[in-house]
């Protein structure tokens, strides 16, 4: 659009993709202007569509099998690799490789589950968090994996699939701790509160604990696995359309996205363990609102 | 949109896409399928396999470590009981020694005082045997005076009165008695004795 404004004509890139990128709501300010800045239709910008690969194979049945699925696939088998060898080798006093493995596992046992729940309950949830702790960081950390260059995690699947296991988990902590009617009063009918304002406020509980919190767990790690990926791929894509297609001192600019985009990819390492923290400890503040007394 | 004319194929793209768009909020049923698939495999291996086996192994190594803590602890109680016994034994040691010393010292006085004792009783022997010796002398040397004083004297007598004073008898018992006076004066002044011999002499004559 930002094209058309400036009296350039319409562009014929579109020949190479199936989805005009000006159109879609999560193009960038910086993508009309990489096209506007050459028409010959040879700069891939990364879309909606990364998400939505063809399929390998099982198409249009409820196992269809693409390459994102095969992604996750692999970030599962090294994962699991990784940690039933590390299991396996486990001793007493551990190597280098089984210190590694412990680290993370300590980190979530100390600084997630007995932080937010304390002792006795944080032992309880510590094996629902360090799985999904180590779930999100692996398929996080695919986006940034040579060859797989996408997250696992970027497509709602996933995160849905992990939410609701929180969700599933934090009600039914909460109702064993508090019986149905008892976690429901917990929940719904905050303390201290003047009466009138639970008309207001019992609704607004009831969309918290059913429906938001699960919905903004998957949507959160979704939404920044996606823009990961996008933020990425345009300055890789714009890099190697600068280096090889674009002409003369145009050929500089490609030297500036290059360094954004490796700025990208450390920052990307970082929001994957950032996101796989968040996703974990606020299961951890979850399950401790559901089975703590009052709150 | 308003100002491109729009091809048949371009609206199906944009009808495409914005599908794509919704669906990236709204998962595809395989998309859930494969998850769960994902997610129930790797919290089996989790919950099953290696959270069990990494908690065994931090109990082992937290019971080990108690356990080495705890024998520590033993080893250096048993190091103070055996500090503690050293010191006690060494202060016996030192008591005793200072027992001894003082026995020794004890002991050493007590010789030197019955060795001064003996020498003392030898000293006290030897000038008593010297008195004795001395007093047999002198009783000697006064026996022979005696005798010598009186022939002496009987003969200066003799010459003097004329008269022979050789009746042993007499002669002796004047010079016996003359001595007598003699001896009982010695508590006298020289002069007073010797005035008293010539006295008694002289009464003799």
């Amino acid at each position: 659009m930002t094209a058309r404004s400036d009296g350039v004509p319409p562009l014929q890139w579109s020949a190479s993709g199936p989805y005009d990128l000006r159109e879609t709501p999560l193009s960038t300010p910086a993508i009309p202007l990489l096209l506007a800045a050459e028409g010959d239709g040879e700069f891939h910008a990364p879309t909606v569509a990364d998400f939505f690969p063809p399929a390998i194979f099982f198409e249009g049945t409820p196992f269809e099998f693409n390459r994102i699925m095969l992604v996750r696939f692999i970030a599962a088998a090294v994962l699991l690799t990784v940690f039933v060898i590390a299991a396996r080798r486990a001793k007493v006093v551990p190597g280098r490789f089984q210190n590694v493995i412990e680290m993370i596992l300590d980190f979530v046992r100390n600084s997630i589950a007995v932080e937010v729940l304390g002792e006795k309950n944080g032992r309880k949830y510590f094996p629902l968090l360090a799985t999904i702790f180590c779930t999100v960081l692996v398929m996080n950390l695919t986006g940034v994996t040579p060859f797989l260059n996408i997250a696992g995690t970027s497509v709602i699947g996933l995160p849905i699939v992990l939410a609701l296991w929180t969700y599933v988990m934090y009600l039914g902590a909460g109702v064993k701790a508090h019986g149905v009617g008892g976690f429901l009063k917990n929940s719904l009918l905050p303390p201290g509160v003047p009466a009138p304002l639970y008309v207001l406020l019992v609704p607004i509980e009831f969309l918290q604990v059913f429906i938001l919190r699960p919905a903004t767990l998957a949507i959160r790690l979704m939404a920044n696995m996606v823009a990961g990926h996008l933020m990425l791929a345009i300055c890789f894509a714009a890099t190697s359309f600068f280096l090889f297609d674009a002409s003369g001192g145009m050929k500089l600019f490609g030297a500036g996205t290059f360094v954004a985009g490796s700025a990208f990819f450390f920052f990307e390492i970082f929001v994957a363990a950032l996101q796989a923290y968040v996703f974990a400890i606020l299961t951890a503040v979850y399950l401790n609102l559901s089975v703590e007394a009052e709150h | 949109m308003m100002n491109s004319p729009l091809t048949a194929t371009n609206a199906d793209v944009l009808a495409a896409e914005e599908e794509t768009t919704a669906n990236l909020l709204l998962p595809h049923t395989y998309d859930i399928v494969w998850s769960l698939v994902i997610v129930v495999i790797v919290g089996l291996v989790f919950y099953r396999y290696v959270l069990p086996k990494f908690q065994a192994v931090l109990d082992e190594r937290t019971a080990k470590i108690e356990g080495g803590i705890a024998q520590a602890e033993k080893a250096q109680e048993e190091a103070a009981e055996a500090l503690k016994e050293y010191h006690q034994q060494l202060a016996e040691a030192r008591a005793d020694a200072a027992k001894t010393r003082e026995e020794a010292r004890a002991e050493g006085t007590a010789i030197i005082a019955e060795l001064r004792t003996k020498a003392q009783d030898e000293a006290s022997r030897i000038v008593e045997t010297a008195h004795r010796q001395i007093e047999a002398e002198r009783q000697t040397a006064a026996v022979s005076l005696r005798t010598e004083v009186g022939a002496l004297a009987t003969e200066l007598a003799s010459k003097i009165v004329g008269e022979s004073l050789q009746d042993s008898a007499r002669q002796s018992r004047v010079v016996d008695r003359f001595l007598d006076e003699l001896e009982a004066a010695g508590d006298e002044p020289r002069t007073a004795q010797t005035a008293s011999a010539g006295s008694s002499a002289g009464k003799e004559g």
